[in-house]
């Protein structure tokens, strides 16, 4: 592994490129440390985010009119502004009001963190995306099939997980591939309220080495597999829930 | 006054049913006996199908009575699935679930809504599948599946909740002419085996060879009725008569 780690060593002495992630023990922490910090934020908003989907479509159908006209208010409000403006106004405007607790140092801070707002702060941006996907997928689900199932005795809950849900999820599939490869993307963002993800720990380095250069080409080919891996993972969930004679 | 199987097992009186200003029954009775056959025949829109789906519930109804062993279908505490266990419905479409198997969609409504145990109610799928003659295509999808072998899958499906009556809509209207007969014969072993069966068809030939009465529908009122034998070939009211003329 030394000799590994040497011969990027070697590799910027004799051409000039750098890439002190790669030699530097403490530049290779900071860069490991961003990268499973990118993939910690994403599965915490991709899961978040999918289940904000599922119970968003389901008070979608709510019988109460204020219910789903919350759930428009929420949808129009996380479509129509940009996400970057929404994660401020949560880091900055939300965690203002909200009360502040003691560090341990004798001074106050805020209860939530950076990573915590971007959690939230993306989740609900994804979520309301994934709602309206899942509420198509609904949608698309024959009353017929519905009917059958009814005129068998199942109950309301029974048909929603048992055939509406598994049935719309194969419909919504690839539009939410399509949200979700968008949110991992997004995860980016949280580095402009410094959430040390790959993006703000390769600046770290950048303003230390001055290698610009190298580190964007680096960061372009990593997020490019780690969209390339979640993509991959995607489609072969839809190829294995794919039916025949059901959807396209 | 309870119930017993001298009694009719469905009976209905002076049903009236509209879909906001339209009214598609216009005070229909009848009663049915254990073990009878009963076709329901008339022109497209004459309220066939409504009245059917008004008897296992699908439908409401505005003012009359069904009775179901003596069960009131208009009751306000109606307990549907009691009352969907004892009748079971065939569909013109077959309404399969498209993401279970032909086997795992007979199995379904005896293992979530009877929670009967798995390896009985598999056993039960197995008898009913080789009943409907589709052994070797336990495991194949819907979508895998010609429309008569489907239409077959949805009366083994129906018959898995044991019910005491069933109801058929239009169930041959989208098949091909040649698998009209494998479907044909299913119910007609069924009734052999006397199964207490409410048909609404168009094939003439089947219903006067299987019923033992036949309803003709016509603008939400029965105009005529009787045994196969007087009713094809002494119908009496113009209406019958014209019908009669136009489809033989």
């Amino acid at each position: 592994m030394e000799a590994f780690y040497d011969w990027f060593r070697v590799l910027y002495e004799t051409t000039g490129i750098n890439l002190p992630f790669l030699y530097d023990s403490y530049d290779r922490d900071r860069m490991f440390f961003g990268f499973f910090m990118t993939i910690k934020l994403s599965l915490v908003c991709l899961f978040f985010s999918i289940i904000i989907g599922i119970i968003g479509a389901w008070l979608q159908n709510s019988p109460f009119k204020w219910t789903r006209r919350f759930m428009n208010g929420y949808i129009q409000l996380f479509r129509n502004t940009p996400p970057l403006v929404q994660l401020y106004f949560f880091y900055f405007a939300i965690s203002s009001l909200l009360p502040t607790v003691s560090n341990g140092y004798g001074g106050q801070q805020p209860i939530l963190g950076g990573f915590a707002w971007a959690a939230i702060s993306l989740s609900f941006f994804a979520g309301a995306f994934n709602v309206e996907i899942f509420r198509s997928g609904i949608e698309a689900v024959p009353e017929s099939t519905i009917e059958a199932a009814e005129a068998l005795g199942f109950s309301r809950l029974t048909i929603y997980t048992h055939i509406t849900m598994p049935l719309a999820i194969r419909v919504a599939l690839p539009a939410l591939n399509n949200n979700l490869v968008n949110l991992v993307k997004t995860t980016t963002l949280a580095y402009a309220i410094a959430v040390p993800e790959m993006l703000y720990e390769a600046n770290q380095i950048w303003s230390d080495n001055v290698n610009v250069t190298e580190m964007m080409f680096f960061l372009l080919l990593v997020y490019f597999g780690l969209v390339g891996v979640l993509v991959w993972g995607m489609n072969s969930w839809e190829r294995k829930l794919k039916l025949p004679g059901f959807g396209a | 006054m309870v119930w017993t199987d001298t009694d009719p097992m469905v009976s209905i009186k002076d049903l009236h049913k509209s879909f906001g200003a339209l009214e598609v029954l216009k005070g229909v009775s009848m009663d049915i006996m254990k073990g009878e056959v009963i076709c329901i025949i008339g022109p497209s829109g004459s309220g066939k199908s409504t009245l059917i789906r008004c008897v296992n519930a699908l439908n409401n109804f505005q003012s009359g009575s069904i009775l179901v062993e003596g069960q009131e279908v208009n009751d306000p505490d109606l307990d549907k699935l009691e009352l969907r266990k004892k009748v079971g419905m065939v569909f013109q479409q077959y309404n399969l679930f498209p993401h279970k198997t032909a086997i795992e969609n007979i199995m379904m409504a005896p293992l979530l809504v009877l929670k009967d145990k798995k390896e009985d109610v598999e056993k039960l799928a197995r008898g009913l599948i080789k009943k409907v003659r589709l052994e070797g295509k336990e495991d194949s999808y819907p979508g895998e599946l010609s429309g008569g072998q489907q239409q077959r899958v949805a009366i083994a499906r129906s018959l898995a909740m044991n019910p005491d009556v069933m109801l058929f809509d239009e169930v041959t209207a989208a098949l091909d002419p040649e698998t009209v007969n494998e479907v044909l014969q299913t119910i007609r072993d069924l009734a052999e085996d006397g199964m207490t069966c409410i048909l609404v068809t168009h094939e003439m030939g089947f219903a006067r060879e299987v019923a033992d009465h036949i309803y003709f529908t016509d603008r939400g009122v029965i105009v005529e009725h009787g045994p196969p034998a007087t009713f094809f070939d002494a119908a009496k009211d113009p209406r019958t008569i014209e019908f009669l003329g136009q489809i033989l």
